[in-house]
């Protein structure tokens, strides 16, 4: 795999971003009763999709705008890089998508909101995932 | 007023996934490579956010209901069924292909990189065909958890 290179622990800022993450979790579930699971937001957020969909699509937008205002803030680039298999990434986001509306979450959901809340449930796909991704990792950079 | 708490939600998540690292599928990917450059950062993020919101959770549901919409909707304490393990598998598979969940392939967007910008529109086709199959089955059987 292209992208084999190795990446800094960054235990503080990582804390710190985790911590921002908790809050949004929080600010959702005080305001909007919901939990901030970025798959359920996105399936929930098209015009229609539910009667509830403005303050969804509003929060995707946010999410959209963030590396934007961080670098407004600090004027430092967002470090990013994005595998550039083409069609690895679209075999990807199909089944990014579909498994994280068939299983009902995903990190967010299950991860964050799910293990918050001490959901056998959202345990069992937190496992699972991190399973099937630990694997697959494994398969493509040490096997393939 | 929604709209604008919504997308200040939204901004806060995002500013959170930008600090942590997670924004950047080579430290997600590195996360996940237990077995090579690992990077244990995602962990750090988890358990922050993890922690965070266990403890907000239980001072938000002192109240009745949210301060904006007329209820809190929690998922049920259904069963652990094979749709979620399915899904959960299939889910994870395509995290290590790809190297994004969908709250980072959101905040990837602006940068443009030509695998964001496949990867996003098969992630919502793939979340509208499970959409289909899910209410397809439910109106065969009555389900026990339709959301996230």
């Amino acid at each position: 795999m292209p992208l084999d290179f190795a990446t800094p622990f960054t235990p503080v800022a990582s804390l710190v971003g985790g911590i921002l993450i908790g809050l949004s979790a929080v600010f959702v579930m005080a305001l909007f009763g919901r939990i901030a699971g970025i798959s359920g937001i996105t399936s929930g957020a098209l015009p229609g999709a539910r009667s509830d969909w403005s303050w969804r699509l509003a929060f995707v937008i946010g999410l959209i705008a963030a590396p934007l205002a961080v670098l407004a803030l600090t004027s430092r680039s967002v470090p990013q890089v994005v595998p550039a298999n083409l069609p690895a990434m679209a075999v990807a986001g199909l089944l990014v998508g579909f498994g994280t509306v068939l299983g009902s979450g995903c990190t967010s959901g299950h991860g964050v909101c799910g293990l918050a809340r001490l959901s056998p449930r959202s345990l069992a796909a937190v496992g699972i995932f991190m399973a099937t991704a630990f694997v697959t990792v494994f398969v493509l950079r040490h096997l393939a | 007023m929604r709209p604008l708490l919504g997308f200040l939600c939204g901004l806060l998540f995002g500013v959170g996934l930008v600090v942590g690292g997670m924004s950047d599928p080579a430290k997600v990917l590195n996360f996940l490579d237990l077995f090579g450059r690992w990077d244990p950062s995602l962990a750090v993020v988890m358990a922050g956010a993890s922690v965070t919101a266990f403890i907000g959770y239980r001072l938000v549901r002192r109240r009745d209901r949210p301060l904006l919409l007329p209820d809190f909707q929690i998922p049920r304490r259904g069963p652990i069924d094979t749709q979620l393990l399915l899904g959960a598998a299939v889910f994870g598979i395509g995290w290590g292909i790809g190297g994004f969940c969908p709250g980072p392939a959101w905040t990837a967007l602006p940068l443009a990189a030509r695998g964001t910008l496949v990867f996003l529109p098969a992630m919502l086709v793939g979340m509208a065909l499970a959409a289909m199959l899910k209410r397809r089955s439910a109106a065969k059987t009555p389900m026990t958890d339709g959301r996230t």
